[in-house]
C-alpha cells in the first residue's frame, strides 16, 4: 500500500479503512485514521494550566516529557508522538472548545488523559459521537466504567467511590460498632467519595454515620469543622480532603487531644505535602489506601524500577519539584499510554487504539506499587482497580494487607 | 466629609458617552452583519463553533454595557445571571423537553425577576459597594448550584448534558453553522432592541442618572425604576446569552459559571469600549481568543502574558475598540472629502 500525502488522500484512505474495519475484511498492510501517519501519531490533550486548578498542569508537562524522551528513544514502531496539549482553566465551556480544536483542526488520533471530572463530562458525548477515543481520563468519579454506553472513554486512575468503599470495609472488620464521621470537600470530588461510602455502609449507614460534613473548598481553615466534629465523639474520621485541609485536619485532630481512627483519602496521602506539615508526630496511625508510590517516602529511593522515573526526571524535567505526585501520576499514564500504541503495532485506526486500550493484561508502569497491575477488558473500563490500605509509623507509609481489588462494576 | 466618601461619591463612574455615538452607522453596520453572515460558508465547524460563543458572550457583555455604559452601575455579578439562564434552559430541555427556542424567552424572564429582585436592594449601594454585592452573587452562584436541595434539577456537582439540535426543516446544514445562524439571528434581535432601548425615553433616563443622579431625580427621573430596571434587563439579556451558551456547549455545570467568568464579561466591556454596543463583540472576541494566542505564547505563563496583552490594550487603547472605530471613521470622512 503506497503511502498516501495529500490530504484528500489521507482523508479517502481513512474512509476506507473504516468502511474495511466495519465490514470486517482484516487488511494486513498499515493502517492509519486521521492522526497517524508513517512518521508520526498526534496526541492530543487538556490540562488545566491556568486557573484554580493550575496546580494539575504539572501532569500535562511530565506527559509532555515522556513523550519526548520516547521520541529520543526513537518513538513507537518508528513513529514519533506529536503531544498537543492545550489549557482549559478548569473550565467546561473552554474544554468543548478545546476538544473541538483538537478533533477538527489539528486532527489528533485521540484525546488522552483530560483532567477534571466537569470537563470530561463536558467533551465525552462529543467525542463519543466523532468516534475519537478519550483515553485515560484523569479523574476518579467512576462513570467513566461505561462501555455500553460510551464505548469511546475509559478511565485510569481508580475511582474514588471504589477507594471509599475499601475503606468501608475495612472499618466494619476492624470495628463493626463503630461510630463513623465523614468530612469532605463540597464538590464532584468530595461527594463521589460520600457516596462510595454510603454506599459500602448500605442499611448499616443509618446507625453508624452520626455526621456528614461539608466544607467549602474557599474555605481558609476547616478548624471549626473538626470542633464540631469531635463534639459528636465519633471514633472513626473519614477525611476525604484536598492536601491542603487534610493537613488542617491531622493537626487540629491532633491538637484538641482527640484520637479516633482516622482514614484518610489517597488523593492527600503525600508524605511531603500533607504529613510533615501536620506534623510527624500528629501523623502516627493515620490510615490510607494507594495504588502509586509516593515520590516523598524514603521506602521508594532504592525500588529498580522507580529510578527510572528519577531518571526521567533529572534528565527530562530538571528543575521540577520531585515532591510533586502529580510527577509520578504523569508518567504512569503516558506510560500506560505508550503500551496502547505500541500494542497497536502498524494499525493506527481509532477502533483499534480503543480495542488495545480494552485488553490490556497485567502492565505495571514504573510508578505503581509492587503487585498493582493494570487490567481492562471490553468489559471492563476501569484500568487500575487495585489499591493497598497503609498506615502511617514514623516518617513514612507502612503498606500492609492484601492488594484488594474494588472492582466497580460497569454501569448498565 | 472624610476624603473616601469624596473619593466614593464624587468620581464619576463612567464616562459620559453621548447618544449618538452608542451604535454603529448603517453603512458599517450592514458591512458588519454581512461579514457575519458569510463567514461560516468558508470556516471549518470548528471555527464556527468559536464564532458562536463570541456571539454569545457578545450578548452577554452587550447586557452588563447597557447596566454599567447606560445606567452607570458596577457588575461582577454577571455570570451568576449568565448560569441562572443556562441551567432554567437546561433543565427545561431535558427534564421539561420544552423546544431548545422556546427555552430562550422563558431564561430572559426568569433572569429578569432575578435581576430586577437584586436590583431592589442594590438600589441603597453604588460604585464600588455595589461592584462588591455583585461580586458575592458571583462567588456565591456557584455553591447555591450544588445545593442538595436542588440536586434533583441541577444534577448538582455532575452538572446537566444537554442534546444539541438539528437544523430544522431539514435543512442541509451540520448543527454547528445553523446554531450559529441561530444565535446570530437572536443577538442581532437583542442588539437592535438593546440600541432603542437606549434611544428611548427609559435609555435617556438611565443616562441621565449615570451622569447626575440628582439632577436626574431633579428632572422628574423615578431613579428607583430605572435603576433597577436597568438591573432587570441586563439580567435577563444575560439570562439569554445564557441559555444559549448551554445549548451550543452541550453541558451545564456550576464550575462553568465561577467568578472567572465574570470578570471575563467585565473584561470583554472595558476591551470593547464602555457604552459602546457594537464594541460588546470585539470584547467578546477578546475574551474567546486572546487567551489562546496567549497560551501559543507559553503554557506556564499563560496567565502573565494575557496580562500583558490586556495592560498594554489599556494603556495604548484607553477607550477600547471604541477609540480605534473612530479612528477609522476619522479617515474615512477626510478621504471622502478629498475625493
Amino acid at each position: 500500500m503506497p503511502t498516501f500525502r495529500s490530504g484528500a488522500l489521507a482523508a479517502s484512505a481513512a474512509v476506507a479503512v473504516s468502511f474495511a474495519a466495519f465490514t470486517g475484511t482484516a487488511f494486513a498492510q498499515k493502517k492509519y485514521d486521521t492522526g497517524a501517519s508513517d512518521t508520526e501519531i498526534k496526541i492530543g490533550n487538556i490540562m488545566p494550566y491556568s486557573g484554580p486548578a493550575s496546580a494539575y498542569g504539572a501532569i500535562g508537562k511530565t506527559e509532555e516529557a515522556y513523550f519526548r524522551m520516547i521520541n529520543d528513544q526513537g518513538g513507537i514502531n518508528g513513529r514519533k508522538i506529536n503531544f498537543i496539549s492545550y489549557d482549559d482553566a478548569y473550565s467546561p465551556p473552554k474544554a468543548v472548545e478545546q476538544a473541538r480544536k483538537l478533533v477538527e483542526s489539528d486532527e489528533v488520533l485521540a484525546v488522552f488523559n483530560p483532567l477534571g471530572t466537569p470537563s470530561n463530562t463536558a467533551i465525552q458525548k462529543y467525542l463519543n459521537a466523532k468516534k475519537v477515543p478519550q483515553l485515560f481520563v484523569a479523574t476518579g468519579a467512576s462513570k467513566w466504567n461505561d462501555p455500553k454506553h460510551f464505548p469511546w472513554t475509559i478511565g485510569w486512575q481508580p475511582s474514588y467511590q471504589s477507594e471509599a468503599q475499601i475503606y468501608v470495609k475495612y472499618i466494619l472488620k476492624e470495628k463493626p460498632n463503630a461510630k463513623v464521621a465523614i468530612l469532605y470537600q463540597n464538590d464532584d470530588f468530595g461527594k463521589d467519595y460520600l457516596k462510595g461510602t454510603l454506599d459500602g455502609f448500605g442499611d448499616k449507614a443509618k446507625s453508624m454515620v452520626i455526621a456528614e460534613e461539608a466544607y467549602e473548598i474557599s474555605e481558609p481553615s476547616i478548624d471549626g469543622h473538626i470542633v464540631k466534629l469531635k463534639a459528636l465523639d465519633p471514633d472513626v474520621l473519614l477525611i476525604y480532603t484536598t492536601p491542603k485541609f487534610g493537613a488542617q485536619t491531622i493537626r487540629k485532630t491532633a491538637e484538641l487531644g482527640w484520637k479516633p481512627m482516622q482514614i484518610l483519602t489517597n488523593v492527600s496521602a503525600s508524605v511531603g505535602s500533607v504529613m510533615k506539615p501536620a506534623g510527624f508526630d500528629n501523623s502516627q496511625g493515620v490510615l490510607s489506601a494507594a495504588y502509586a508510590k509516593d515520590p516523598t517516602d524514603p521506602q521508594w529511593d532504592n525500588d529498580p524500577k522507580f529510578k527510572n522515573w528519577h531518571a526521567f526526571v533529572d534528565k527530562y524535567m530538571p528543575g521540577a519539584s520531585k515532591s510533586d505526585s502529580n510527577l509520578v501520576y504523569g508518567y504512569g499514564a503516558a506510560a500506560t499510554l505508550v503500551e496502547v500504541l505500541k500494542r497497536c503495532g502498524d494499525d493506527l485506526t481509532r477502533a483499534n487504539v480503543m480495542k488495545q486500550a480494552a485488553s490490556l493484561k497485567d502492565f505495571e508502569p514504573d510508578t505503581l506499587l509492587p503487585g498493582i497491575k493494570i487490567n481492562t477488558s471490553p468489559t471492563d473500563f476501569a484500568p487500575i482497580s487495585q489499591l493497598q490500605m497503609m498506615r502511617f509509623k514514623g516518617e513514612r507509609w507502612d503498606l500492609f494487607g492484601d492488594i484488594i481489588s474494588a472492582d466497580t462494576t460497569a454501569a448498565d | 466629609m472624610s476624603a473616601l466618601q469624596e473619593v466614593v461619591n464624587d468620581t464619576q463612574p463612567v464616562e459620559t458617552t453621548p447618544k449618538k455615538y452608542m451604535a454603529l452607522g448603517t453603512t458599517a453596520s450592514v458591512v458588519v452583519v454581512l461579514l457575519l453572515c458569510l463567514a461560516p460558508l468558508i470556516a471549518k465547524n470548528f471555527v464556527i463553533f468559536q464564532m458562536t460563543m463570541v456571539l454569545i458572550y457578545a450578548i452577554a457583555v452587550l447586557a452588563l454595557n447597557i447596566l454599567t455604559g447606560g445606567s452607570g452601575q458596577f457588575s461582577l455579578g454577571q455570570s451568576a445571571f449568565y448560569a441562572v439562564g443556562a441551567y432554567s434552559s437546561a433543565i427545561l430541555m431535558e427534564n421539561f423537553g420544552v423546544n431548545y427556542a422556546l427555552t430562550l424567552p422563558i431564561s430572559g424572564a426568569i433572569c429578569f425577576l432575578c435581576g430586577y429582585l437584586f436590583g431592589l436592594p442594590a438600589l441603597r449601594l453604588s460604585g464600588i459597594y455595589l461592584a462588591l454585592a455583585t461580586f458575592a452573587l458571583a462567588t456565591a452562584m456557584p455553591q447555591l448550584l450544588k445545593l442538595h436541595y436542588f440536586e434533583h434539577w441541577t444534577g448538582g456537582v455532575q452538572g446537566l448534558v444537554i442534546t444539541k439540535p438539528d437544523a430544522p426543516f431539514g435543512l442541509p446544514m451540520s448543527q454547528d453553522m445553523w446554531l450559529y445562524y441561530f444565535v446570530l439571528v437572536v443577538s442581532m434581535v437583542i442588539y437592535v432592541a438593546s440600541v432603542n432601548l437606549l434611544k428611548s425615553r427609559s435609555g435617556r433616563a438611565m443616562m441621565a442618572i449615570r451622569d447626575n443622579e440628582i439632577a436626574a431625580s431633579a428632572m422628574g427621573v423615578d431613579v428607583a425604576r430605572y435603576k433597577t430596571l436597568a438591573f432587570g434587563v441586563s439580567a435577563g439579556i444575560t439570562g439569554v446569552a445564557g441559555g444559549l451558551g448551554a445549548i451550543a456547549v452541550q453541558f451545564v455545570a456550576p464550575d462553568s459559571y465561577t467568578i472567572q467568568l465574570a470578570i471575563a464579561l467585565f473584561l470583554g466591556m472595558v476591551v470593547g469600549g464602555v457604552g459602546w454596543l457594537p464594541g460588546s463583540i470585539v470584547g467578546a472576541a477578546f475574551i474567546v481568543f486572546v487567551p489562546n494566542i496567549a497560551e501559543e505564547f507559553s503554557k506556564g505563563l499563560s496567565g502573565a502574558v494575557f496580562g500583558v496583552i490586556l495592560v498594554l490594550i489599556i494603556f495604548l487603547l484607553p477607550h477600547g475598540s471604541r477609540q480605534i472605530a473612530y479612528t477609522v471613521q476619522n479617515w474615512v470622512h477626510k478621504l471622502g472629502r478629498r475625493g
